[in-house]
C-alpha cells in the first residue's frame, strides 16, 4: 500500500495538572525534542499534522491555526485533525496517508493539550458531548457515560469492581518507570476501592488526571528512514472506525469500533492471530475497566476474560502480553490527545529497547496502539514493529 | 528516550498567590438549537405525554430517539409509533459528583433504559427515582412516572424518572 | 416524512458554560514582568533568521532554535497600519471612534497592536509614536495605556 512509513524519532514533555507553559510552548517542547532526537533539523520536515482534541480545553477558538508556529509548521503544508480523545493515535494514522501517498518524504506529528485553562473544571467542556435536547437538560456530566458503560460491562460478564480496580494498580505502578508521569504509585487494590465513589462503579483513583502536556514524533518514507536512523519502528498497520452517535442504541459491554479499526490495521500488517503475534499492546485506559474492554476489543483477549488474564499476570509488564507498559493514561496522565501520542512514542521506544526502567524484557515484534473517543465511539489503531 | 522537556507543574496555590499572571475570559455562548422535525415532534408528543419513535420499513427497527432517517439504510424513516411507557434497565450508576466536580451526598441516578416496543436494545438516557439506590439491578423492569399534564413543557424532563414496577 | 406542525419546538434554548484561566506563560512571564516592573519592552532576537519577536518568545518560528536571550527594543517606533472602530463589539457607537494600532517598535520585527491615543484625525500610516505607560501596573498587556504620537 504505497510507500512504507516508518517513526524515526520522539519527544515529550512532563505532563502535569496545571502547567505554566503557553500551548504553543508545550508543542515546541514536545517537537524540538523529537527533531534532536532524530537528528533532524526543522529544515528536513516537509509537513506538519497537529492533533489536539476541542478548542474548549485549551480557551482558543482555531486551537489548529494557534498551535501551528509551535507545532514547527511555519510556511509548511499543515493540517489540524480530531477525532476526540482518538486523536493521539488518529494524528501520526493522518501522518501515514501524506507519506504512504508519496507526496511528502518526511513528517513532524505534534499533539498537544492544555486541559487546565478549562474552568470551572475540564470535566464541564465534557457536557456539550450530550445531545442538547433529549440529555442535557438531564444535568448529565462525562463521569455517567464511563460508569454506565463499565456497568454494562460488568453486568454482562459477571465482573467485580476488584478485577477493574487491578489495572490501577499495574498501570501507576508502570508509570512510576515514565519521566514525564503525572500519577505514578505504588497501590493496592483495596486503596482503589477505598477511595471516594464519584459516580458507582467508579472510584476516584480509577479515573484518569485531567492534565496538561504535549508529544510528537517523526515519521518519514522508507527511503528517508534508513539514513536517519539503522532502527527505524514501521508503521505496518493503521485502522480507524467510528460508530454511532446514538449511544443508547447498542450494547456498550463491547467496542466493536475498536474490533473494526483493529482488524483494518491488523489486516494491513499482515497480522491472523493477534493474540499470538502481537507482543505489547498500549491500549487507551482513562478509566480502569476501559483498557480491558480495549484489550478485548482488540481481539487480545475473548469477550469477557480480559479480567482474569490481568489477574494472573498476563499483562503485566513481564507477562506474556504486556499491556500499558509506560502506564498509560491512568499513571502518566491525560493530555487527551497527547497521552494517545504518549502511546506511540512508547511503542517507539520500546522497540529500539530505549523505554529505560519500563523497558520489556522478551523480544519485541510488534506492538499495538490504540485510542478511543467521543461518545463512546472511535476507535483509532496502530501497529508498530521492528524488521523479524 | 531522553528526560521529558518542559512541562512545568504549577499548583492551585500559585494561581491564588498570583505567583505567575494570567488572563481570563467567558464567552458569551448561548445557543437556540434546532430540533428539527423529529426531535420537536418527539417533545410535543412528551407534553401530551407519549413517547414516540420512528419506523425504518427496510431494516425493520423501531427506533427512540426518533430521527428523520435511518443511519443504518441511509434512507427517510417511516412512521410514528407510540411506545409503552415502561422499558428494562440495560445500564445504570449512582452519581455522587456534578458536572463542575461538587460533591452530592443523595446520588443521582442516571440509566439506559430499552423502552418496551421499541427495537431490542433501542434505548434512551434517564433516571430512575422512587426507589433505594442499592435495590437498582441491571435488568429490572421500570415505568415511567410522568409530571402532571399543566407542569409539562414539551421537554425529556416531562418524565420525573423511571421506578421499579412492583 | 411528511412535516408534522410543531412550530411550539423547533428550537432547544441553552448555553455552553465554561470559561478559560489562562496563564501567559514562560515568554509572557518575563516580558510582563519587565513591562511592570521597569517599563521595558522586551524582545526575543533569532541570529540565524534576523528577526526580533515582541512580546518575547521562548523558540523562533522560523527556524525552530531556542531563543534564551531576551533585550529591551525601544519604546518608539512606526505606524504599519490602523483602523477607526466606528462601533464596539456589542454595537454600540463609538464616539470618538477607537483608535486600533498596529505599531513596529524600533528592533523589533513584529508588530504589536495596542489602542491608538490622541487625536484620530493626526494618525497616519508611517507616523512615529512612542508606548505610553499605565501609570498602575500588574502584569498585564494593559500595562502598557496604547501608543502616542510624537
Amino acid at each position: 500500500m504505497g510507500k512504507r512509513v516508518a517513526v524515526v524519532g520522539a519527544g515529550i514533555t512532563k505532563f502535569v495538572r496545571r502547567a505554566q507553559e503557553t500551548p504553543p510552548e508545550l508543542c515546541w517542547a514536545a517537537a524540538s525534542q523529537a527533531l534532536e532526537s532524530a537528528g533532524m533539523s526543522f529544515d528536513d520536515i516537509d509537513c506538519v499534522i497537529h492533533g489536539t482534541a476541542p478548542d474548549a480545553f485549551d480557551g482558543v477558538h482555531m486551537k489548529g491555526e494557534y498551535l501551528s508556529a509551535g507545532s514547527g509548521a511555519w510556511r509548511k503544508p499543515y493540517t489540524r485533525t480530531y477525532v476526540g480523545g482518538g486523536t493521539g493515535v488518529y494524528a501520526p494514522i493522518h501522518a501515514w496517508k501524506h507519506l504512504a501517498s508519496g507526496k511528502f518524504r518526511t513528517a513532524l506529528v505534534v499533539c498537544e493539550e492544555k486541559m487546565s485553562s478549562c474552568q470551572p473544571h475540564p470535566q464541564g467542556a465534557f457536557i456539550t458531548i450530550f445531545d442538547h435536547t433529549t440529555e442535557r437538560a438531564l444535568g448529565p456530566n462525562l463521569l455517567w457515560i464511563f460508569a454506565l458503560e463499565q456497568q454494562r460491562y460488568m453486568a454482562v460478564h459477571g465482573i467485580t469492581n476488584e478485577e477493574i480496580a487491578r489495572v490501577a494498580v499495574k498501570n501507576k505502578h508502570n508509570a512510576m518507570g515514565h519521566p514525564s508521569a503525572q500519577l505514578g504509585a505504588e497501590l493496592t487494590v483495596d486503596e482503589v476501592l477505598e477511595s471516594e465513589i464519584m459516580a458507582y462503579p467508579v472510584h476516584r483513583l480509577m479515573v484518569s488526571p485531567t492534565s496538561d502536556g504535549a508529544a510528537a514524533v517523526i515519521m518519514t518514507n522508507e527511503d528517508v528512514a534508513k539514513s536517519v536512523t539503522d532502527q527505524p519502528v514501521w508503521v505496518d498497520g493503521v485502522g480507524w472506525a467510528l460508530d454511532t452517535a446514538f449511544w443508547t442504541n447498542r450494547d456498550l459491554y463491547y467496542p466493536r469500533y475498536v474490533e473494526k479499526a483493529a482488524w483494518m490495521a491488523y489486516n494491513m500488517a499482515g497480522i491472523k492471530n493477534p493474540a499470538e503475534e502481537i507482543s505489547f499492546a498500549e491500549p487507551y485506559d482513562p478509566f480502569c475497566y476501559k483498557e480491558l474492554h480495549h484489550l478485548e476489543g482488540l481481539q487480545l483477549a475473548p469477550k469477557g476474560q480480559a479480567p482474569k488474564l490481568l489477574a494472573e499476570g498476563y499483562f503485566d509488564r513481564d507477562g506474556k502480553l504486556p499491556s500499558c507498559p509506560s502506564g498509560g493514561l491512568l499513571g502518566v496522565g491525560n493530555p487527551i490527545a497527547a497521552a494517545g501520542m504518549m502511546k506511540i512514542c512508547e511503542l517507539f521506544w520500546q522497540l529500539r529497547g530505549e523505554a529505560g526502567e519500563r523497558q520489556i524484557k522478551k523480544d519485541l515484534r510488534w506492538g499495538v496502539a490504540q485510542a478511543w473517543g467521543d461518545l463512546m465511539q472511535v476507535g483509532t489503531v496502530v501497529v508498530m514493529g521492528r524488521d523479524g | 528516550m531522553k528526560e521529558p522537556k518542559l512541562g512545568t507543574a504549577l499548583s492551585s496555590e500559585d494561581f491564588k498567590k498570583k505567583r505567575v499572571f494570567t488572563t481570563s475570559y467567558k464567552p458569551k455562548a448561548e445557543y437556540a438549537w434546532d430540533t428539527g422535525f423529529a426531535i420537536g415532534h418527539y417533545l410535543e408528543g412528551l407534553k401530551e405525554g407519549k413517547l414516540l419513535a420512528r419506523s425504518c420499513k427496510k431494516c425493520g427497527r423501531i427506533l427512540i430517539p426518533p430521527r428523520a432517517f435511518c443511519e443504518l439504510c441511509f434512507r427517510p424513516t417511516d412512521d410514528w409509533i407510540e411506545l409503552e411507557h415502561t422499558g428494562t434497565i440495560n445500564t445504570f450508576s449512582l452519581c455522587y459528583i456534578t458536572w463542575d466536580m461538587r460533591k452530592l451526598t443523595d446520588p443521582v441516578i442516571p440509566s439506559v433504559i430499552e423502552i418496551d416496543g421499541a427495537t431490542e436494545g433501542c434505548g434512551i438516557m434517564h433516571m430512575i427515582g422512587g426507589v433505594d439506590p442499592k435495590a437498582i439491578q441491571v435488568g429490572m423492569k421500570v415505568e415511567a412516572v410522568w409530571k402532571p399534564a399543566d407542569e409539562r413543557e414539551g421537554s425529556i424532563t416531562d418524565i420525573k424518572h423511571w421506578r421499579p414496577i412492583l | 416524512m411528511r412535516v408534522p406542525s410543531n412550530q411550539n419546538y423547533t428550537a432547544w434554548r441553552g448555553s455552553i458554560p465554561v470559561g478559560s484561566l489562562y496563564t501567559v506563560g514562560l515568554a509572557g512571564q518575563m516580558f510582563l514582568e519587565a513591562l511592570k516592573e521597569k517599563g521595558e519592552i522586551l524582545g526575543s532576537p533569532c541570529k540565524k533568521c534576523d528577526k526580533v519577536y515582541v512580546p518575547t518568545s521562548i523558540f523562533c518560528e522560523s527556524c525552530f532554535a531556542e531563543l534564551k536571550e531576551h533585550k529591551p527594543v525601544k519604546s518608539e517606533g512606526k505606524v504599519v497600519s490602523f483602523t477607526l472602530c466606528h462601533y464596539d463589539i456589542d454595537g454600540n457607537v463609538l464616539n470618538p471612534p477607537r483608535i486600533a494600532a498596529a505599531v513596529r517598535l524600533d528592533g523589533a520585527t513584529s508588530v504589536l497592536i495596542h489602542d491608538g491615543l490622541g487625536e484620530p484625525s493626526k494618525w497616519e500610516i508611517g507616523a512615529r509614536v512612542k508606548v505610553k505607560l499605565a501609570t498602575n501596573r500588574e502584569g498585564s498587556i494593559l500595562d502598557i495605556e496604547g501608543f502616542e504620537l510624537i
